[in-house]
């Protein structure tokens, strides 16, 4: 095995304001590229920090290029690999902004035939209403991975703060560590102020984490809750964008239930006929669509209480169950 | 849009005259229609949208088929259309042969797959959504065809947006032996949520019914609709800086 001294190195320089990168399998020295903000150096053998120091030194500061990485590629005798990759960042002020390298490497990997890894969504059904007393929200249970249900019973309706629960729909993960670092940030808001959590306190931390994202965050959540100002509802789309809402549906089955909410929501409802509304605008989204299913999870939210009324309908029950274990007649034989 | 791409006028190969319909132009959205006790109900607004542009506003989506079946149709516009000339055809042949026997539902139903399957096969869809209903010998019948051809009878169907909107609505409520106004309150309730929450639905709708005595198309009208909820009054009460 080749040791990095006698390797014919491969150098690409590039610069991410310019965008280019540029790989050569020998290195000459070359004046005309300035205006790219690209240097090709020849050096004739180096182990990987020394060449980026001499890189650094090299590649002068008055040039537009404020940061650069290296990337150096080693070379076996006569057999190209990649197998020897190191990355010297080299420290340059940031400009600030948003950073997408790992989206570019990501580009690259799935055109070089590597796929991504999927990620495990809840194809969901969530509601959330307003009663006269404070907020109703109410989940299915289903979670999927394509056409497989991975979880008959998991919960969507996640804690936020003792007055302020949250549904999530979209990419499980993405639901519950937004919900969680949420939550977080509001418990630390709550021993930093000594008040009880307002609900659009948790709505603005939301949103603005979402929208930093830029929608690659995909969740989509149902927010509800009672503090000193009153009973609130709020719907949260993954790219940041939130709306107020009396009754609010979201997930793959929200137009089932939105259709039971829209022709049976009225004002004032009692908690009874709000629990019941949405059980049955769950129930809707369960029967009719695929991506929902199992039971029904309903969480009543008012002044100064809460009820987390986990599986309070289970109305797929499993209906046949035989008495004797299934056996087979004696002396059968399976090849 | 897209423009029309120009014909093409060459010689190379049988495939340069074909015109095939690859996108719908003017559309209708959906159809709702149920079973119930005398016979059966369809409704369908009188929107017909260019795109996103709500052009016309007065198109009849439901029709009288010979003496026993309603069509209403959603969909590409011309399309549908083409299919009227076409059941016009037949139902004028059928008359031709004047022995007292006259085309029921089930027969232009099954008319009705042919031709959409067939055209599918040949890359040539007519871009419609179809609902059949009718009622003869006092034998109700309800069917749908898509565009693709798949066709199946049921006790209620919808199109378009209706499938996922008013679906939900009929599995829970409909029943054998409504009323012919709880038939119309239901279908009501359906058109209402479509209009909340489609977006080419047009409030001017009309319902027609068929029974063994006779069709009857309704003059158009509109759906009331209520906007007074107080949340939507005062969206940020309490809420400041949301909106």
């Amino acid at each position: 095995m080749p040791n990095d001294k006698s390797h014919n190195t491969n150098i690409a320089v590039y610069s991410p304001l310019r965008g280019c990168v540029f790989f050569r399998s020998k290195i000459t020295p070359l004046n005309g590229f300035r205006s790219l903000g690209l240097f090709i150096v020849k050096l004739s053998s180096a182990s990987a920090i020394d060449l980026s120091d001499t890189l650094r030194f090299l590649i002068p500061s008055h040039l537009n290029c404020r940061r650069f990485s290296v990337c150096l590629v080693a070379e076996k005798k006569g057999v190209f690999s990649e197998s020897k990759m190191s990355r010297a960042a080299v420290e340059v002020p940031p400009k600030g902004g948003f950073s997408f390298d790992l989206r570019r490497r990501n580009e690259m990997l799935s055109k070089k035939g590597v796929p991504p890894p999927s990620f495990r969504k809840t194809g969901t059904t969530i509601v959330g209403v307003i009663f006269q007393d404070g907020v109703i929200l109410g989940a299915d249970t289903r979670a999927t991975e394509g056409p497989i249900v991975c979880d008959k019973n998991c919960e969507k309706i996640h804690y936020m703060a003792p007055n302020i629960y949250c549904c999530g729909a979209g990419t499980a993960a993405d639901t519950e560590a937004v919900t969680d670092t949420v939550s977080s940030q509001l418990q630390l808001h709550r021993y930093h102020t000594g008040r009880e959590s307002r609900v659009i306190a948790a709505l603005t931390l939301l949103k603005s984490h979402l929208f930093k994202y830029q929608g690659y965050v995909q969740a989509a959540l149902v927010l509800g809750g009672v503090d000193v100002t009153g009973p609130h509802l709020h719907t949260i789309y993954p790219h940041g964008s939130t709306d107020t809402l009396p009754f609010a549906t979201m997930g793959s089955g929200s137009l089932a239930a939105m259709a039971v909410f829209e022709s049976k929501y009225h004002e004032g409802l009692t908690k009874e006929e709000g629990v019941n509304l949405v059980c049955e605008a769950i129930c809707s989204g369960i029967f009719n669509d695929l991506g929902s299913g199992s039971n029904v999870d309903v969480c009543v939210i008012t002044k100064g209480q809460k009820e987390y009324l986990r599986n309070h309908l289970l109305p797929n029950p499993r209906t046949y169950v035989s008495s004797k274990v299934f056996s087979f007649p004696r002396k059968t034989v399976f090849n | 849009m897209h423009s029309n791409p120009a014909k093409n006028h060459s010689l190379v190969g049988p495939e340069a005259a074909s015109e095939r319909t690859l996108y719908p132009y003017v559309t209708g959205t959906s159809v709702v229609a149920i079973k119930y006790k005398d016979g059966i109900l369809m409704a369908a607004d009188m929107g017909g949208s260019y795109g996103s542009t709500l052009r016309y506003k007065s198109v009849e989506r439901l029709k009288l088929i010979g003496k026993h079946s309603l069509l209403g149709a959603s969909g590409e516009m011309s399309d549908f259309q083409e299919i009227l000339r076409n059941l016009d055809e037949l139902i004028l042949y059928d008359n031709m042969w004047d022995d007292g026997n006259s085309l029921g539902p089930k027969e232009v139903h099954s008319y009705l797959t042919r031709m959409m399957y067939n055209r599918r096969n040949k890359f040539d869809p007519l871009w419609n959504s179809l609902v059949l209903g009718g009622v003869k010998n006092g034998q109700k019948y309800l069917g749908m065809v898509s565009m693709i051809g798949v066709n199946f009878e049921d006790d209620h169907v919808a199109t378009g947006f209706g499938n996922h909107l008013a679906r939900p609505i009929l599995r829970d409520e409909w029943h054998e032996n409504l009323t012919f106004e709880e038939g119309v309150k239901l279908l009501e309730k359906c058109m209402r949520v479509l209009l909340y929450r489609d977006r080419s639905a047009v409030n001017k709708l009309q319902i027609a019914k068929i029974t063994e005595v006779g069709v009857t198309i309704s003059q158009p009208y509109s759906l009331k609709t209520f906007w007074g909820y107080s949340a939507f009054h005062n969206p940020t009460v309490g809420a400041e800086g949301s909106w």
